[in-house]
């Protein structure tokens, strides 16, 4: 593999960890909550959490373009707090490519947290622990397969992501050019040899993580709460 | 231990709830009551793991809730041990980690139970290494109430713990209860709609019907009261709590309640166990004089204290009032009550057919 490959491949593998970690902040709590609360909100939140996997990217892109610009309320706040102009840098697209992966990481998330019910939780609580013990001690380690599943589609996904980043400004090398893109630019080029590398790279890598997916949620079914 | 008073109220249009009672805070008590009834809610609320509006609860001079203050201790806070219908053991922890995991969140001055002895006296040793999957329904009980119980709570709350299980599970269970019961000084409040269950393990009563508090008591009084002993559904009874007294080599053994003697077919017992027998009602008969030449092993002296129309068309409960003010209930029919002509306070000898050993 050349150096630009090498290059392209550290920043996509890069931008995906960054994109997990920031999914898991945000998408666990918000998770949690959807699957506790009895809001008569709930549908209308879930709604809009799900946009982000029906809409074009491009379209995503563009609004998201709008919003980090630097006539955009992101923009002109990531001005102030001195992190510079968002479109075309890496933190911009690791925020693009969150809000477009989020319903991939808060959804196995969601149903992971909703089939373990209410009784380990009024157990836990019989038993002395605390509502935050009781989610580090009973929910985390309950919801391993929701965990596991949401990491590796949201890790996947953001690997994948093209129509969102080219729109917030990928094709920058060694800063915002990632896999997809460079698949893109190798076909337009009719570099496919080089194009096949990557590409081939790409379905092996999606077939194994998905592989993981199913093994651990077959192996969670054979235990069931006793 | 100081008792328990607990007043409970909500509305939820389909289901009404409000009751109020108080519960001595030792023993076994009951409620009961047919599904639907409350006693689960009342359960729940105790535990604090519903909070029900207008309510009230205060264990010995500690207030867990009062609604009118304000007041509510949430359920991770409160000194319980709760055992639910279906063990809910945490699938993710053996059966040594789910022993511990109540365990380890209670400070060690207020750890009163020895875990050891729980462990023996549920039978759990050798599964402690296992996880819950590989336990039966019966094993996984038994874990469930040892978990509540290393809580060293100080009322233990018991959610129909054995309705979830088969007859022959209940049996397995059953003699741990009855064996907590006599180790621990621990109350504890027995939610059961099985009339056996009740009877056999229940030291006080609480009976509750549509969301409504019917009565209370001890439960042999509330057992021989003829306005409530229909209500245990498989007929009217006596309870006589006594002490195994005699072993006369295979042919019989002797119980004494309340200084009366009771025969039974010879039981594997040693002197002094404690035994609790349950008397049908229509297992008893009655005569006007002293019968002779029986083979009713058991008959005792008494005198009629109250007549009730019984159950069924044509048939009469018979309260009767023994030595010591032991009551004893007999069902007999009304062409039998006339034809003696028993009346209140009519001598009366009662000759009872068997018994049945809990």
């Amino acid at each position: 593999m050349s150096e630009t490959s090498l290059t392209v491949v550290w920043v996509t593998l890069k931008l995906a960890s960054v994109v997990t970690i920031i999914l898991f902040l945000v998408a666990t709590p918000l998770a949690w909550w959807l699957s506790q609360t009895q809001s008569r909100y709930k549908p209308v939140i879930s709604a809009l959490f799900a946009v982000p996997l029906v809409l074009p990217p491009t379209v995503m892109g563009f609004y998201l373009l709008l919003l980090l610009g630097p006539n955009g309320p992101i923009g002109q706040l990531s001005d102030i707090l001195g992190l510079g102009i968002l479109p075309f840098s890496f933190t911009g697209i690791a925020i693009a490519c969150a809000v477009h992966s989020f319903p991939f990481v808060i959804q196995p998330l969601q149903n992971a947290f909703e089939s373990i019910g209410k009784r380990p939780l009024e157990v836990a609580a019989t038993l002395g622990a605390s509502p935050l013990d009781c989610f580090w001690n009973v929910v985390i380690p309950l919801a391993r397969p929701g965990f596991i599943t949401a990491m590796v589609m949201g890790f996947c996904h953001a690997i994948g992501e093209f129509g969102v980043v080219l729109m917030i400004g990928g094709n920058i090398p060694g800063k915002t050019r990632v896999l997809s893109v460079q698949i893109y630019n190798h076909v337009e080029a009719m570099e496919y040899a080089q194009a096949h590398w990557l590409a081939g790279s790409m379905v092996i890598f999606s077939f194994l993580a998905l592989l993981i997916v199913y093994l651990v949620n077959q192996k969670a079914a054979k235990r069931s709460m006793a | 231990m100081s008792q328990l008073q607990a007043s409970f109220q909500v509305d939820r249009g389909d289901f009404q709830l409000d009751v109020d009672f108080i519960l001595p805070g030792k023993g076994i008590t009951a409620l009961f009551g047919p599904s639907g009834s409350g006693k689960t809610s009342c359960l729940r609320a105790i535990a604090g793991l519903e909070r029900l509006p207008n309510s009230f609860f205060q264990i010995g001079d500690k207030v867990w809730q009062d609604e009118s203050k304000g007041i509510f201790i949430p359920a991770n806070q409160r000194e319980i041990g709760y055992v639910f219908q279906e063990a809910s053991l945490f699938p993710h922890l053996n059966v040594q980690q789910n022993l511990e995991f109540g365990l380890n969140r209670l400070a060690k001055e207020k750890r009163k139970i020895e875990p050891d002895s729980v462990i023996v006296l549920l039978g759990i040793g050798p599964l402690l290494s296992r996880p819950p999957a590989a336990l039966s329904g019966g094993e996984r009980q038994r874990v469930a109430i040892a978990r509540a119980l290393l809580r060293s709570p100080q009322l233990l709350l018991m959610d129909e713990p054995l309705s979830a299980l088969d007859q022959r599970l209940k049996r397995e269970i059953l003699p741990y209860l009855e064996g907590l019961h006599r180790e621990l000084s621990i109350p504890v409040i027995y939610v059961s709609h099985a009339a056996d269950e009740v009877v056999r393990l229940a030291d006080h009563i609480v009976m509750l019907d549509q969301g409504k508090h019917i009565c209370s008591g001890a439960i042999s009084e509330i057992m021989v009261d003829p306005r409530f002993a229909e209500l245990f559904a498989d007929g009217a009874s006596t309870l006589f709590e006594g002490r195994v007294t005699a072993q006369h080599e295979d042919l019989m053994t002797e119980v004494t309640a309340n200084e009366l003697t009771l025969r039974l077919t010879p039981r594997p017992l040693p002197l002094e166990s404690p035994i609790r027998c349950r008397l049908y009602a229509s297992d008893v008969s009655l005569c006007t004089q002293k019968p002779s030449h029986s083979s009713i092993l058991n008959i005792f002296q008494g005198q009629v204290l109250r007549i009730d129309a019984g159950q069924q068309k044509g048939e009469s409960l018979v309260t009767l009032e023994l030595a010591k003010g032991q009551k004893l209930l007999a069902q007999i029919s009304n062409y039998s009550l006339n034809r003696l002509q028993l009346k209140l306070g009519t001598p009366i000898w009662a000759q009872v057919k068997s018994v049945a050993v809990l």
